[in-house]
Formats: C-alpha cells, structure tokens, sequence
C-alpha cells in the first residue's frame, strides 16, 4: 500500500551545515571570508589582486577554485601571496566539504582575510555557501549588460558586485543603466564598483567598502 | 554537471528518510523546484535514476514541481512573473523587486511502501 510521508527537507542542508561549522571557524578567528564569483574571464584574479594589494600582504590568505590548473594560485604566489589550489576535476562549483579539506592545510591569518576564488561559472556556484560572510560577484562589461537578467540568482546574492574592464564599455556597447536597473531588481541595496582591474582604477573604493564591513 | 552534485546530495536525504521510515520500496519523489534554482528537470531525473542504482530508490519517479519566480512591484503591490531581460511591472511600469518565491529547492514528500502493509 501506498503511503506518503513528508519530509520538507532542503537538499543543500547538509552542505549549509558544514558551511555554518566553516563560518563558525572563520569567526572564532576573526577572519573575514570572502566567496568571490564570477565567469570565466570577467576578471576574479585580477580583481582579487587589485585588492589584495590595497591590504597588508601577511594578512591575507586565498583560496584558488579551478576545474583543473593552477595557474591563478602561481600567480598569486609569485606576489607573495598566501595561495592555496583546489582543483574540482570537472565539478563546477566550491562546497563546503572541499573548504573544509583546504583549510585544514592552511593556516589562516588570525584578524585577517580570506579571499576565495570560486570556479568561473554564474550559475551553481551561487547556490553553494561556503563558510563566507559575504558573496561578491565580478562581471565584465564585455559580458554585456543583460547578466543580471540571466543570471539572477548571482546577483540577488551578492554583496557588491564589481563591474570590471570599464574602459572598454563604450566598444562592447556596455548600457549601465540596464545593468545598474536589473542589479536594483535582484538586490536593492549591492553597490556597484566600476574597476579597471589592469590600472587599479576604482579599487581604493572596493577596499574601503570591505574595510568599513569589518568594523 | 550542474544538476549532478545536488541530485547526489537529494538522493542521500531520501534514501535516509526512506531507510528511518521502514520502507521497503519507494514509488515516488516529489521535489519542489524554484525557477531561479535553473534545475533543469530532464537533467535532475537522469542523475536521478544513474544516483539511484542499487539503492531502494531505484525505480522509483522523480516528480518535479516547478515554481515560477514571482517579482513584486514596490509602486503598485502587484506580484507577477517576470519577463525576459525586465524586471518592470506590466502594469504601473515601475522597476519590480525580486521576491524569495522562485528560489524554492526542498523534497517535499516521499511516496513509500512497507513490508506486510
């Protein structure tokens, strides 16, 4: 016979409850965590990069999601960064067992920072916490105007999202009131930091923002 | 891919509550699926049934309802589903506000059977 039973469960809980453990950790420090998104190529490492450089160095600690390569991480040692590679191997998103099992390799800075570069892709990687207090979103005006209305889920989740490549937004016909507007639908209270991640241009501002959010 | 890690992650919390419950076979999952959530259901329903093999789930339907994503309008009250590339209300023509309905990802039954019953 027939029985139907109720069960109302949510299917990331055990992933939330592992991500609530991380945070605990993270704040039991005073380490402030950042999950970083974006796609592939709107420009997270330069981003991060551009940031890190604004704060002390021996403060900072990164992790570096990638499906496979460690070009990022290379990167971010070869400027003195405290830098450490998951490779997914075709998963397309960070979880909270996966920061679990990188953490407990590292030592984090107490009073510090952790930077976490999650795998370039606007979709599943929004829906996975990861220990983070805050979520910020990277997209380039070369991706056009139009991914908050994509991609919407990303956007409502974020913090602040930083508009990258503003120079070249008058030759990819980048309309920022469009993005600005959908931006405003999903999350009325995220700003929006326009940057340019090769000059610096606009990342005194972003710094200060994530200074202020510590105090 | 994308559906893969959350269908593994489905099937562990069904199988878990079916076991607990005294099952010996399951007939149905119904889940309950936001529109924002992007879960494609032909997707979730084929990593459903490689996920299930061997467990006492297999054989058993997936059963999809899906929520549409509701946007309220901060003008004029109205609720209305968005559509492409806009978020502004049919009606007043102001900019509308993303509601938590859409965003929906739970098991919500589980249709079993047990032994002697």
């Amino acid at each position: 016979m027939n029985e139907r039973i109720s069960v109302r469960r949510a299917v990331y809980e055990e992933n939330d409850r592992r991500a609530e453990i991380l945070h605990d950790g993270f704040r039991a420090m005073n380490v402030f965590a950042v999950n970083v998104l974006g796609g592939p190529g709107a420009g997270k490492t330069s981003t991060l990069k551009q940031i890190i450089s604004r704060l002390s160095a021996d403060s900072v600690s990164v992790i570096e999601g990638d499906i496979a390569s460690d070009i990022d991480t290379k990167a971010l040692k070869d400027l003195g960064i405290d830098a450490f590679q998951i490779e997914t191997g075709g998963d397309c998103h960070l979880n909270a067992p996966m920061i679990e099992a990188i953490v407990a390799q590292m030592t984090l800075k107490k009073n510090g920072w952790l930077f976490i570069e999650n795998i370039g892709n606007l979709v599943c990687p929004a829906e996975f916490v990861i220990g983070e207090d805050i979520k910020i979103v990277v997209s380039s005006t070369a991706e056009g105007s139009d991914k908050p209305y994509k991609y919407p889920i990303v956007f409502r989740k974020a913090a602040a999202v930083i508009l990258t490549k503003k120079d070249i937004a008058p030759y990819v016909g980048f309309d920022m009131d469009y993005f600005e507007r959908g931006i405003r639908s999903l999350n009325p209270d995220a700003p929006v930091f326009p940057v340019n991640a090769l000059t610096g241009e606009g990342f005194d501002s972003v710094v200060a923002w994530l200074s202020a959010l510590r105090r | 891919m994308h559906e893969a890690s959350v269908t593994e992650a489905l099937v562990a919390i069904a199988v878990e509550e079916a076991v607990s419950r005294g099952a010996s076979k399951v007939n149905k999952i119904s889940l309950v699926v936001g529109e924002t959530t992007g879960y494609m259901a032909e997707s979730l329903d084929f990593y459903f049934r490689a996920f299930t093999k061997g467990t006492i789930l297999e054989g058993a339907k997936l059963e999809v309802a899906y929520v549409k994503a509701k946007i309220k309008c901060p003008a004029c009250g109205l609720e209305f589903e968005r559509k492409m590339f806009s978020f502004d209300c049919p009606s007043c023509g102001a900019q509308g506000v993303m509601t938590k309905i859409g965003n929906e990802f739970y098991i919500d039954t589980i249709d079993i059977e047990r032994e002697g019953t």
